[in-house]
């Protein structure tokens, strides 16, 4: 019989290892995975880890798309880890994102085709508004009526896509499409389009945003009562209401914060990458941001560098697949297999495997 | 501006080697990439190009070597796999879904020595993109015919996607020529809004069946359907490739989307340096539209009128859109004998007389 038994104290030296050793080992597993593929294993792993930060064919393009790329995914993981560390559970941010990207284009196209410094900011505070105002449903259902809030923000990402799909067949339809679905091309209106700060370094706006949203959720949690707050009521529930935590307001709170930085991510790619409002605007930032605020351990800093990872994976997977003719599924249970190690050493750092004889396994959980 | 600059001296750099490549052409082989928005084993859509990538690599051998990458989604992460195709060489690109327009524009202009092909787009907003469709609505009148000649409940269900011109111009030509054949019948439609989601398209054709409808058609791009369809006894159509393997019984025919001939011959064109930008809309003529051999179910003199139907589109006697035809609140769209225009058929968006219900909005 196997058993998990918390360590007492978890080793310090391995925290910070386990990352480290779950690359090499999905580097190992990976490679045997393309040597079946009758792929080159080395070739491979190069061009996923290496090729897209150091080569010279692709790296001055590649390297600033991680931030493209993983800017998305930090600013939503943030604001999920701060619920998530006070057991408030938001599965919902990808309908968060789509509702604050059609809040966002909205404004925009209201304005179409003036021209005003106004737009740019005015889309923010719709972006940030429309996912706050998304997550305030099952935030409200849950104070209110002691709905389960995982269950209601994850339908209501459904309900979010269909309305996507309405937006990018009708109300939003660009009038000049030829009929086609998709609203106008966002990112070719002056106002409101988010381009990159800094040529060449893949920051734009929304970059800076997710960087702020760091900053501030590190403040927040070491530095404010709201941090100590979330820690207790997340660690001993009970101990956190006889210190005076509002449970009401705190899930208040969770759900209006990562709903906000959620909308906010969708205002951001809505107005730069994505250019426009789609069918399939939504390419999962949500569900993933929840992975890279597990992999980034819910630490802000940690988030950051899961984001980034995870960015690199996909940026070099797709150089893979089209470098070596891979299908699109191996790359995605290479990325699976580095999720399983690092969850999987996480337990292993935290907990010992310990070895029962069968009987005495009985006698003594009784 | 720095980065369009590295990105312009990248292009001018990718420039310089085609035409150093070009003196040296026997040994680099002209590198075609394509962009998928589904899996090659979607027996659908995406299988439909993989067909016609392969078809084209044997055809010219070691002078093309094509290469893809699968289930890309429409939006910034299709831009950049178009990016890094074009840094790695790629001369010419085949990108196979309407919602890549934008990102394949934006490329086009940082790349343009590098040939641009969008399948059923609109936008071209750069010398060196193209654009090329096929005319689906020929193959719908022709299983429109079949379905209004073998229905028994006069009831025919449609699976649709999107209401996007491209769909509603299938339904109407379905329903015009089964009503030509039929007058009794009715057309239920059901939007799935999705383009592959076999748990939908299968709760559809579950749904359809349920309201008495015995033959199915499909503007979705998996399997699902027709599964259901071989359980329940209904009588359906392949969409974009040959699905009877997955209901023998019942898969009367298929819409065969046929990308080779294209594929082959604008290759050929970048090989020989002959290739420019153009709009190219084919059908049943030029061998685009095809279809699955017909199932023996299908009596031979209804056979008989659907190949009638083929060869009067093939030699251009017959246009599928063909007046009188009135929309569907009654207004006149087309008078006798006249015939639709391109423009109004791509950018279609009512049914026409006889079609119960509205399109979404």
């Amino acid at each position: 019989m196997l058993r998990l038994e918390r360590r007492p104290s978890p080793s310090k030296a391995w925290n910070y290892a386990t990352p480290v050793v779950a690359v090499l080992l999905t580097m190992i597993a990976g490679g045997i995975l393309f040597t079946i593929l009758g792929k080159n294993p080395f070739e491979a792993i190069k061009l996923i880890f290496w090729d897209p930060l150091f080569s010279e064919q692709f790296a001055a393009y590649s390297r600033p798309q991680l931030l493209v790329k993983a800017g998305p995914l930090i600013l939503i993981a943030v604001g999920l880890s701060i619920g998530f560390r006070a057991g408030i559970w938001n599965i919902g941010a990808e309908g968060q994102y789509i509702v604050g990207a059609l809040c966002a284009a909205a404004v925009a196209l209201a304005f179409y085709p003036a021209e005003s410094v106004l737009v740019f900011p005015l889309m923010i505070v719709a972006g940030a508004l429309g996912g706050w105002a998304w997550a305030m449903i099952p935030a409200i259902l849950r104070t209110r009526f002691n709905t389960n809030e995982i269950l209601v923000s994850l339908l209501l990402v459904y309900v979010a896509e269909k309305l996507l799909a309405a937006a990018a067949t009708g109300f939003m339809r660009n009038p000049q499409g030829a009929g086609f679905p998709g609203s106008r091309n966002i990112n070719q209106y002056a106002s409101a389009a988010n381009h990159e700060i800094f040529a060449g370094t893949g920051l734009h706006w929304g970059g800076v945003a997710a960087f702020v949203a760091v900053l501030f959720t590190y403040i927040m949690l070491q530095r404010h009562i709201l941090g100590f707050q979330v820690q207790l009521a997340g660690q001993a529930p009970r101990a956190a209401r006889f210190a005076g935590v509002a449970p009401a307001r705190l899930v208040l709170m969770c759900m209006g914060i990562s709903g906000a930085f959620a909308g906010m991510a969708g205002m951001f790619e809505v107005a730069g990458p994505a250019r426009l409002i789609s069918i399939d605007f939504n390419a999962g930032y949500g569900f993933t941001a929840i992975i890279v605020a597990f992999l980034g351990r819910l630490n802000p800093i940690g988030i950051v560098l899961a984001g980034l990872l995870l960015a690199l994976t996909y940026i070099g997977g797709e150089l893979a697949q089209f470098m070596l003719n891979l299908p699109a599924a191996a790359i995605q249970v290479f990325q699976g297999m580095l999720l399983f190690f690092l969850l999987a050493l996480d337990v292993l750092s935290n907990y010992r495997v310990r070895l029962f004889l069968p009987q005495r396994a009985t006698t003594e959980t009784v | 501006m720095k980065r369009r600059e590295l990105l312009a001296t990248s292009a001018a750099a990718l420039g310089l080697a085609a035409t150093l490549g070009s003196k040296a052409r026997a040994q680099t082989p002209l590198k075609v990439g394509f962009v998928y928005i589904g899996p090659p084993g979607d027996f659908g859509w995406t299988y439909a190009h993989d067909q016609a990538r392969l078809t084209a690599q044997e055809h010219f051998g070691d002078a093309v070597e094509t290469f893809y990458v699968d289930n890309v989604p429409e939006g910034p992460d299709a831009e950049r796999i178009m990016t890094q195709m074009a840094l790695s060489g790629a001369n010419m690109i085949f990108a196979t879904s309407f919602g890549y327009g934008p990102s394949l524009n934006a490329v086009a202009q940082r790349f343009p020595n590098i040939a641009f092909e969008h399948a059923t787009g609109y936008l071209q907003e750069a010398p060196n993109v193209s654009l090329y469709n096929a005319r689906f609505y020929e193959g719908r009148a022709v299983i429109g015919t079949i379905a209004g000649r073998m229905t028994q409940t006069n009831k025919i269900g449609y699976i649709a996607s999107f209401p996007i011109p491209e769909v509603i111009m299938g339904i109407n030509a379905a329903y015009i020529h089964a009503k030509k054949v039929n007058p009794d019948i009715t057309l239920s439609v059901v939007w799935a809004y999705s383009w592959f989601d076999p748990a939908q398209e299968a709760a559809a054709a579950e749904a359809l069946i349920e309201q008495g409808c015995d033959i199915l058609m499909q503007h979705t791009d998996s399997t699902a359907p027709l599964s259901v369809a071989q359980q329940r006894g209904a009588l359906a159509f392949g969409q974009a490739s040959d699905m009877t393997q997955f209901a023998p019984d019942v898969h009367l025919t298929a819409i065969i989307d046929n990308w080779a001939p294209y594929y082959v011959k604008r290759i050929q064109e970048k090989l020989d340096g002959t290739w420019a930008a153009d709009n190219v809309w084919s059908g049943i003529p030029e061998d685009e539209v095809t279809f699955a051999p017909f199932n023996d179910r299908i009596p031979a003199e209804v056979q008989d009128e659907a190949n009638a139907l083929i060869e009067s589109i093939r030699d251009g006697s017959y246009h599928p859109f063909t007046g009188p035809l009135n929309r569907q609140d009654g207004s006149a769209w087309l008078a006798e004998g006249e015939v639709a225009d391109d423009g109004t058929l791509l950018g279609m968006n009512f049914y026409v007389e006889g079609i119960s219900g509205d399109i979404p909005n």
